[in-house]
């Protein structure tokens, strides 16, 4: 048979069709003409002109995290590029699939400082799971084949190919995937069977146990969440899930803590705190989540379930270590469990809910009511309420309204919620909201985003409105960066630098001036009406929630403090610790 | 209980040889020295060259000290690297020997430079260029041999070395 010869371009458009890819979020630019021209000649490829390469990283995101398929982005050279960077660390720390295709200058100017030409795989080196330059052609369907497959297997991430204009242009042959296997990348899946016995025998055994699970459980997949919540109904253990798990177990499920860690719940911390047996499964104890790391968990025997082997004993050291995929595992936990004929020691169990359920009765999520302020836990809770007969995804930016997004709004069902959490990026939301919409056409996609992030990334707008995406941005508007301003509340004496967000535009009309839909409410009372209005409404919505400016997040472990030393809002009775010298040194 | 697993864990600073396997790709070598860097591990040696031509495998050796928490931490996180093969602790995985090779040049007339020769002789250190004011050794030895050797040479005209950094095997039958 003859191979069949064609451009690079034209290989790039065909590999990208044979792994699956329906949709591509990106910004032409010189060095990526070529790839343009073939996406114009073609019709089984989709292009997203995003407003900015940040926004397209983003937006692939989130059409990432709510499919579990990879996220696709092509940018230009130069400043194309450097602009994705952001987006690509983002995925790194989130562990998101993306294939990031970037154009690069010829390869004969490489070095020699042409037009916009950056060092792509140098600077993106760190900031990527893995990056490569085609110089040759002749190479190209075999990377992009194996770009596809380092970014969704394994602990996923994002990986840069980077093409030089010639290459585009020259012919070579195409390869199918099946014809590429690395040489050197080979992911865990299945855990060390005796690990997984020792595991569950202590599992077994212990008196206060619980389940602590984070993304890594997500990204297995449904399946693996399924089995998840199997496995803890099978033991009647405690489970809290970290920010990225929210979803991985039902919030509505009585044996679900909620989240944990910084602004976790009083009941999850203390359980965490107070646990002797740790099932911790696709989470890396993040600082966020650990606090003061040796206070953290003092009593506990850890067993610890990662696809990523340097994620075990990072941080915290684990008695148990499991490397291998988490639905893997905890399908493998689930059957010795069952083979083993283990039964939780029912007395002890029984104890440790009942001390779980004195936690629980502080109710450490309310907050005051108000009939003159919309309160923005309200207004997340009357969203949820309202929303919650549609298919609804939730994506936030970062800060304040993310928190209270996440302790305020209860997901049943993994890959619903999107929000930046390791690398805390500002102005995520709204753009991954994009990327979520374009693969859920007719679910209900909203943006729980603060008025300081929205603007971080507001020309979306155009993009929202060019392929009139119904996305519904509710801007929790307090007039503050909040978080920044809770911080200094707490740390500075309440010397508010340069955390108040002055000349904000008026969101109405903003939304008017791109052709979308912009509302405004006040008055608690119009709150309800007005987010069913949002939700109604066809096409973008922006909705200017103006909310309390000086409520603060709680509970809140603050910096340097443990899992038993947590500030609670007023309304639950009061203050924690203060926050000590060190602790203000701390992030 | 991690209240015993804490104090086992030992505070002190380790030094340990790891040998990487690694595609010799572009670029490579950057990963691993911006995985040091980035992370904040220390590197005392590095050395790198090609080792299977037909394969296009190179050897990375790389020195660093840390706690054992954090050597197992290096160790993983150069495993995770896509383009590496094999990652190898040499100091906690049984016995290797490891070599290191300097160019000492001393520059020195009369008893200075009979004094060089002598100590040269002492250290097997061979002489691979003179001129009447000048030798340049070559030295070959563990790291401790050649610190001491160039020590030893300060006094007597030392003014310029170049070392190779350690290049280390396992001992034994085994291969990486």
């Amino acid at each position: 048979m003859l191979q069949q010869r064609m451009t690079g371009a034209e290989i790039v458009l065909k590999a990208l069709v044979d792994q699956g890819v329906e949709v591509v979020f990106g910004y032409p630019g010189g060095a990526v003409l070529p790839l343009y021209d073939a996406i114009f000649k073609q019709n089984r490829i989709r292009h997203i002109l995003t407003r900015h390469e940040q926004a397209a990283v983003h937006a692939a995101e989130g059409y990432a995290r709510s499919t579990g398929k990879v996220g696709v982005v092509l940018v230009t050279s130069g400043p194309g590029a450097t602009n994705a960077v952001t987006g690509l660390l983002d995925a790194l720390l989130d562990s998101v699939p993306l294939v990031c295709l970037s154009g690069q200058v010829p390869t004969q100017l490489i070095g020699t400082d042409a037009f916009q030409e950056a060092d792509t795989t140098g600077i993106t080196r760190p900031c990527t799971k893995h990056n490569y330059l085609v110089k040759d052609v002749e190479t190209l369907a075999g990377v992009m084949h194996e770009a596809f497959h380092v970014a969704r297997t394994g602990r996923p991430g994002p990986v840069v190919v980077d093409l030089p204009k010639n290459v585009q242009v020259a012919e070579g042959t195409y390869i199918q995937a099946e014809q590429v296997r690395h040489k050197s990348y080979r992911p865990p899946v299945k855990g060390d069977a005796t690990q997984i016995e020792k595991a569950v025998a202590l599992m077994a055994s212990a008196k206060r146990p619980v389940f602590y699970c984070g993304g890594g459980v997500v990204n297995s997949g449904p399946a693996a969440c399924a089995a998840l919540a199997d496995l803890v109904h099978a033991t009647g253990y405690p489970i809290t899930l970290t920010l990225q798990g929210l979803g991985a177990f039902p919030a509505s499920d009585s044996q679900f803590l909620g989240m944990l860690g910084m602004h976790g719940t009083y009941e999850a911390n203390l359980a965490m705190h107070g646990c002797d047996v740790m099932v911790a499964i696709g989470a890396r104890f993040d600082d966020r989540v650990t606090g003061k790391i040796d206070g953290f968990a003092p009593n506990a025997q850890i067993i610890h379930v990662d696809v990523d082997a340097a994620s075990i004993n990072k941080n915290v050291h684990s008695d148990i270590a499991i490397i291998g995929d988490a639905g893997s595992v905890i399908a493998d936990m689930r059957v010795v469990w069952e083979a083993q004929g283990y039964r939780p020691d029912a007395e002890a169990l029984t104890q440790w809910w009942r001390q779980i359920d004195t936690w629980r009765a502080r109710k450490c999520l309310a907050f005051g009511a108000s009939d003159t302020v919309i309160k923005p836990q309200l207004a997340i809770k009357r969203l949820h309420e309202l929303s919650k007969h549609l298919d609804t995804y939730i994506t936030t930016e970062v800060g304040q309204h993310q928190m209270w997004a996440a302790q305020h709004f209860p997901f049943d069902q993994p890959q619903h919620w999107m929000t930046s959490g390791g690398l805390g990026t500002m102005g995520y939301g709204f753009p991954s909201a994009l990327g979520v919409q374009i693969a859920h056409p007719e679910s209900l996609v909203v943006c729980i985003a603060g008025e300081a992030s929205f603007m971080m990334n507001m020309q979306e707008i155009a993009t929202a409105v060019q392929y009139q995406l119904p996305v519904k941005v509710f801007i929790l508007n307090n007039c503050y960066m909040g978080m920044v301003r809770q911080w200094q509340e707490l740390l500075h004496g309440s010397r508010y630098s340069e955390s108040h967000t002055e000349a904000l535009p008026d969101i109405v009309k903003l939304a008017d001036a791109f052709g979308a839909t912009g509302m405004v409410v006040s008055n608690p009372a119009e709150l309800d009406a007005t987010i069913t209005r949002m939700i109604e409404t066809p096409g973008p919505v922006l909705v200017d929630v103006r909310v309390d400016p000086f409520e603060n997040c709680f509970p809140m472990i603050p910096s340097g403090a443990t899992h038993d030393n947590m500030l609670l809002g007023e309304l639950v009775g009061g203050r924690g610790p203060a926050v000590t010298e060190a602790g203000k040194g701390l992030v | 209980m991690r209240g015993t697993n804490v104090t086992q864990i030992s505070e002190l600073s380790e030094s340990h040889t790891i040998a990487v396997l690694v595609d010799n790709e572009a670029g490579v070598l950057g990963r691993v020295i911006g995985l040091f860097s980035g992370r904040g591990y220390n590197i005392e040696s590095l050395t790198v060259s090609e080792v299977d031509h037909r394969e296009r495998l190179s050897r990375i050796n790389i020195v660093t000290t840390g706690t054992p928490m954090v050597i197992e931490q290096i160790k993983a996180q150069l495993g995770r690297l896509v383009p590496i093969h094999r990652v190898r602790d040499l100091t906690s995985d049984g016995p290797s020997v490891q070599r290191e090779l300097a160019l000492v040049k001393v520059a020195s007339t009369g008893e200075r430079r009979v004094e060089s020769l002598r100590i040269a002789d002492i250290f097997r250190a061979r002489v691979v260029d003179s001129t009447n004011e000048s030798f340049v050794f070559e030295i070959v030895g563990k790291t401790g041999k050649l610190d001491a050797f160039i020590r030893l040479m300060e006094p007597l005209g030392l003014i310029d070395v170049s070392r190779t950094g350690v290049a280390a095997i396992s001992r034994g039958m085994d291969s990486l």
